[in-house]
């Protein structure tokens, strides 16, 4: 087993890391910017290291201080949690050559998917069902005109190499994709370093619906699940469930089969999420991209199967096997995530500040994975996720009140905070339905 | 005169308009950075930027003075 991990992330999940390290005598050590210093996964870990300032390329996205601050802790593994440097390969190989576990999947695997024209190339030979698309990157407007008419519009323009929604967008004809593919291309340079872009037709009036996967250490590769991400705001999820109230149970099964194939297509080690998009009417799905971390919504899934899916990893990265029965894997009741971000609830604009009040929500099935407590300053440095509000219940009804309950009870002064629009999530009638999809955000708060 | 001011806090990531520039209302004078997400400020009326406060990779905090449009 691994005796020691330098956890190399910040807020609730560094927390949430080094709570499973903890739990199984793993030695877990954190790392801090300037901005960080008292926020409570630092106070929470077995060692804390600073590794310079607030900004992220000279801190989070500074792999030298992250690999130096690993060996002067003298940590033997490195888990990196989610964004910064989680899906970089090259990080991943820089953990390996000095001698330290990465805790994640092979760097080869996080490359194949990290590009997304090349991960839907990949998937449509593994059989994987994808929406019409660019086959090979897309660098001028002129090429992205004349693919668009091939494809068909709505298109979706996305970076090759992004992800988080950054730069995303849809165009329904030429000028709206000129102005999409402007935009994209330079969040792509930007944040993404690389100008590559890829089309693809725009399904609309999707569900956006994902499979957790689980690559073992002796090869087999599980799919324990789906979640439902269609509540979204600017293409980045606000709410998910699990399970999909939208995904009947033959598309259920084939979207885990295609997960499995897909994670197999790569030779996938560790926690792994392939991300689609289902058509519930016509029970129809096509892939998306994979995200080649733990992510940010795992806790639904933990809730209804019962499994750390941080233990898995750590299991996964010493060689050994889970510590559940593969083959009696059960899913039981209803699971929400709700994301409790710093941003004003109406048009989601970033309001971070120091928080004055902090009280979270106790209670049967309520779960809380927070980056922050009172007294703490929430900065512009980062993004806005405050905690995530978890809850379960016996069957969605269940789940629905009690997350209604938590919202309610979940003081939060200072920032800015969405919980009034979890609130209004939370009473709306479509979403109660469960007959939504990723246009649910846009209708409840139109304009 | 009108002053533009920060509405959070936020880095600035890009000053658009330069002394001495007319904007004409709803021209874009700096683009902020907060949280993963540009934030454009917006000129609200028309006239000549006579000072801007900030400089690219400066920190405002909400209600610290952008600009000042005469």
């Amino acid at each position: 087993m691994l005796d020691s991990v330098l956890v190399a992330n910040r807020g609730e999940i560094a927390r949430r890391v080094v709570r499973t390290a903890r739990r199984m005598g793993i030695r877990a050590v954190a790392v801090y910017s300037d901005a960080d210093a008292d926020l409570p996964y630092v106070r929470e870990a077995d060692e804390a290291m600073h590794i310079g300032p607030a900004q992220p390329a000279r801190s989070y996205l500074d792999a030298a201080a992250l690999i130096a601050a690993a060996r002067t802790t003298g940590a033997s593994a490195v888990h990196p949690g989610y964004g910064f440097l989680a899906e970089n390969a090259g990080f991943a190989r820089q953990v390996a050559a000095a001698g330290l576990t990465w805790v994640g999947p092979d760097p080869d695997a996080i490359e194949r998917m990290g590009d997304k024209i090349q991960a839907r190339n990949l998937m449509e030979r593994a059989g994987v069902p994808v929406s019409p698309g660019t086959r090979e990157p897309v660098t001028d407007v002129a090429t992205a005109v004349a693919e668009a008419e091939r494809i068909g519009y709505p298109v979706m323009v996305k970076a090759a190499a992004g992800g988080g929604g950054i730069g995303m967008g849809a165009a329904a004809d030429e000028a709206g994709l000129r102005a999409a593919f402007e935009t994209a291309r330079s969040r792509a340079e930007r944040f993404f370093g690389s100008p590559q872009i890829l089309l693809e037709r725009f399904v609309e009036q999707a569900r956006h619906v994902e499979v957790q996967i689980l690559g073992l250490a002796d090869g087999r590769v599980l799919a324990l699940g789906e979640r439902d991400c269609s509540v979204q705001r600017r293409h980045q999820k606000v709410a998910e469930e699990t399970p999909s109230p939208g995904v009947s149970a033959g598309l259920r099964e084939r979207m885990l089969a295609a997960a499995v194939r897909a994670g197999e297509a790569v030779g996938y080690r560790g926690a792994g999420t392939v991300e689609c998009l289902a058509d519930a009417g016509a029970g129809s799905f096509v892939f998306l991209e994979m995200n080649t971390r733990l992510q940010v919504e795992h806790p639904v899934t933990e809730l209804v199967t019962g499994i750390d899916l941080v233990e898995q990893q750590f299991l996964i990265a010493a060689g050994e096997p889970p510590s559940f029965d593969p083959a009696a894997v059960s899913a039981v009741g209803h699971a929400l995530e709700l994301r409790i971000y710093a941003e004003d609830p109406v048009r989601f604009l970033p309001g971070p500040g120091t928080i004055t009040e902090w009280s979270e929500p106790a209670g049967a099935g309520v779960r809380v994975d927070a980056g922050y407590q009172a007294g703490n300053t929430v900065t512009p440095f980062y993004d806005p996720l405050l905690a995530k509000l978890c809850v379960h219940g016996a069957d969605r009804r269940q789940a629905l009140d009690r997350a209604r309950d938590a919202v309610a009870a979940f003081r939060i002064a200072g920032p800015k905070t969405n919980l009034l629009f979890h609130a209004d999530l939370l009473a709306s009638p479509e979403f109660v339905s469960g007959v939504y999809d990723t246009s649910l955000v846009s209708k409840l708060r139109p304009g | 005169m009108a002053e533009v001011r920060a509405e959070m806090v936020a880095n600035v990531w890009k000053v658009v308009a330069a002394e001495g520039d007319h904007v004409d209302d709803g021209d874009t004078l700096v683009i902020l950075e907060s949280m993963k997400m540009e934030i454009p400020v917006l000129a609200e009326g028309a006239g000549v930027v006579t000072t801007m406060h900030v400089a690219e990779g400066d920190v405002v905090q909400e209600g610290d003075l952008i600009a000042t449009i005469g």
